[in-house]
């Protein structure tokens, strides 16, 4: 006798700190399919996961920058081989949700992958494009190098959840910063499956946090949190981008606001620049007796 | 003296259930308040200096000169080299400067240097002295030694409070916890205090609400109150509201003061004051914005 069998489906969480909690309110979300009904309960975040959030990013990012820059690159190279693996599975999963089918959803998959691989290869190379000799009059040796910023919030776009979120994490984190990453709103999907790339990828706990919410609830908190080094949004709506910087601005923050829309995450001159990993460094000049 | 036996897994369960309590809002701000006008603000390392001394006793005095509403703390705690250093800087701030005699934190030394060693402090201007029992004698079954020697160092304190140091991280039972408070209060503590600091486990809720366990049957059969301090571990604001809900429901209101309730604490002020920036400004804070000592 032949039983029909109960397909598992899988629990979507938040990825903080290196585990998948339940978000800290409880709260759940019904995620709609393309034809209205219900495809998945993610977790809809609250401003206590994003305070976590920064807790674990905090402890983490010491450890993080002093990584060798080969090392970050190698991490990031795995986070692409993971996705790579997993193309099929983010493709049918953001096809639910998103017009354009799987064909599409993979274009954007295979180009968040090879964005990841752009910046891998960055991770030993960026400080020396970034970075200078400096012609002093006397006899020293000086020189400017790039080092971490620390602790940056990551607004994903609303569109191209996948590839958008990586064009953004990337140069945050190949600098030796750690992130909190808002995921879309409208799409939130790609966000939840993301933690499982990060979580297989030799990333370590802390380093990459995603929360799925809401931007209205999110964002004043994120930008007005005092312990965040710095944000990195992209597709903010006025009243967005007027929240995110008055409220950094409170604590003398850096934040930068990418306009990219639709085909233009697709544009690999432009995104796979080492000048989008500038924002998140702090430059530091050395002043050194040169001896001869 | 009646032999107690305490249900360990009864303790701990019951000191489990005061940390889901919910304290939000204005509770939470005064329970804030509260915890820190009950620090003992400690440092007892080796690198201990007068500049550092110095340091604890100003932020002692005004934990934070952004949070105008913030109480001083209770009292520091330091070395009894450092006494006379702290009463300079302390003098009409009404903390109270408390002192480790009695060879801390292992007390293993004679009876005669250990009360060199607290009335070297009463003379320096300790207010309050915190000794160490002899955990050795008190394992091996000899009692009367440990009594006598908390006996003797009362009367070398003079008019100084004393604190009663148990050590529950070397008494191996709740048992021993309850027979070790008990002879403590008989023998003249005015608080018993769980440990030094520098031995793990430190301060835990369930060893402490043995603690206060015994505390209530000695005022429910004499009438006469004893303080209770927790010491080491204590690192969190969450923490430390989580004792004054055990305290509260365990004693009743008259603890909730500073006369009869303290928390041993060198990292768990900065925690209280970060979520008081919190509850002020509505933001949340980063460790940068407070003092580091």
């Amino acid at each position: 006798m032949s039983v029909d069998r109960l397909p598992v489906l899988k629990t979507y969480k938040l990825f903080l700190g290196g585990a998948f909690p339940r978000t800290e309110s409880g709260r759940s979300w019904p995620i709609e399919g393309r034809k209205g009904e219900v495809f998945a309960h993610l977790c809809l975040g609250s401003r206590k996961d994003l305070r976590n959030a920064v807790v674990a990013a905090r402890k983490a990012q010491d450890g993080w920058s002093r990584r060798d820059a080969y090392n970050r690159g190698q991490v990031l190279y795995r986070m692409a081989e993971m996705l790579e693996g997993k193309t099929a599975e983010f493709a049918s999963a953001m096809a639910e949700t998103v017009p354009g089918g799987v064909r599409r959803a993979r274009k954007e998959v295979e180009a968040a992958v090879d964005r990841l691989v752009a910046y891998a290869g960055w991770a030993d190379k960026f400080s020396q494009v970034l970075g200078c000799n400096n012609p002093v009059a006397g006899p020293f040796y000086n020189f400017t190098v790039a080092e971490a910023m620390g602790v940056v919030g990551v607004v994903a776009p609303k569109e191209e959840a996948l590839l958008g979120l990586v064009s953004l994490l990337a140069p945050v984190l190949v600098a030796g910063n750690t992130a909190i990453v808002i995921g879309s709103e409208t799409d939130p999907l790609a966000t939840a499956l993301f933690g499982e790339v990060c979580a297989t990828s030799d990333v370590p706990p802390g380093v990459v946090n995603l929360i799925t919410g809401k931007r209205e609830e999110l964002l004043e908190v994120m930008a007005t949190h005092r312990d965040i080094d710095g944000l990195a949004a992209a597709q903010c709506s006025k009243g967005e981008r007027i929240l995110l910087e008055s409220g950094i601005a409170e604590n003398l923050k850096r934040v930068t606001i990418e306009k990219v829309k639709g085909k233009d995450w697709y544009d690999v001159e432009q995104m796979h620049s080492p000048y989008r990993i500038q924002p998140f460094v702090e430059m530091k000049t050395i002043w050194h007796p040169s001896g001869s | 003296m009646t032999r107690i036996t305490v249900d360990k897994v009864a303790v701990e369960a019951r000191a489990a259930s005061f940390t889901t309590r919910s304290i939000k809002q204005s509770a939470k701000l005064q329970g804030l308040g509260m915890v820190v006008a009950m620090t003992d603000l400690t440092t007892l390392e080796g690198k201990d200096s007068a500049e550092k001394v110095r340091a604890l006793c100003r932020k002692a005095i005004c934990p934070d000169p952004a949070l105008k509403s913030v109480p001083s703390v209770a009292a520091i705690c330091v070395y009894p080299r450092w006494v006379a250093e702290a009463k300079a800087q302390l003098v009409g701030s009404g903390v109270s400067v408390a002192s480790v005699a009695t060879a801390f934190p292992s007390g293993q030394v004679d009876l005669k240097t250990k009360l060199r060693d607290v009335e070297d402090a009463v003379k320096a201007g300790a207010d309050e002295i915190d000794m160490v029992i002899h955990r050795g004698a008190f394992l091996s079954g000899d009692y009367t030694v440990v009594s006598d020697e908390i006996r003797a160092t009362k009367i070398a304190c003079g008019a100084a409070h004393l604190k009663v140091i148990l050590e529950t991280g070397e008494l191996e039972t709740y048992d021993n916890v309850v027979v070790a408070s008990e002879l403590a209060i008989e023998a003249g503590a005015d608080f018993i205090k769980t440990s030094t600091g520098k031995i793990s486990p430190a301060a835990t809720m369930p060893v402490t609400l043995v603690m206060l366990e015994v505390i209530r049957r000695h005022f429910l059969s004499t009438g006469q109150m004893i303080g209770m301090k927790p010491a080491g571990g204590i690192q969190t604001a969450k923490q430390a509201l989580h004792y004054l809900v055990m305290v509260k429901e365990t004693l009743g209101d008259a603890w909730l003061d500073p006369k009869w309730f303290r928390f041993g604490a060198s990292s768990l002020l900065n925690d209280v004051l970060l979520q008081l920036h919190r509850q002020e400004t509505g933001t949340y804070t980063a460790t940068y914005d407070v003092t580091e000592s």
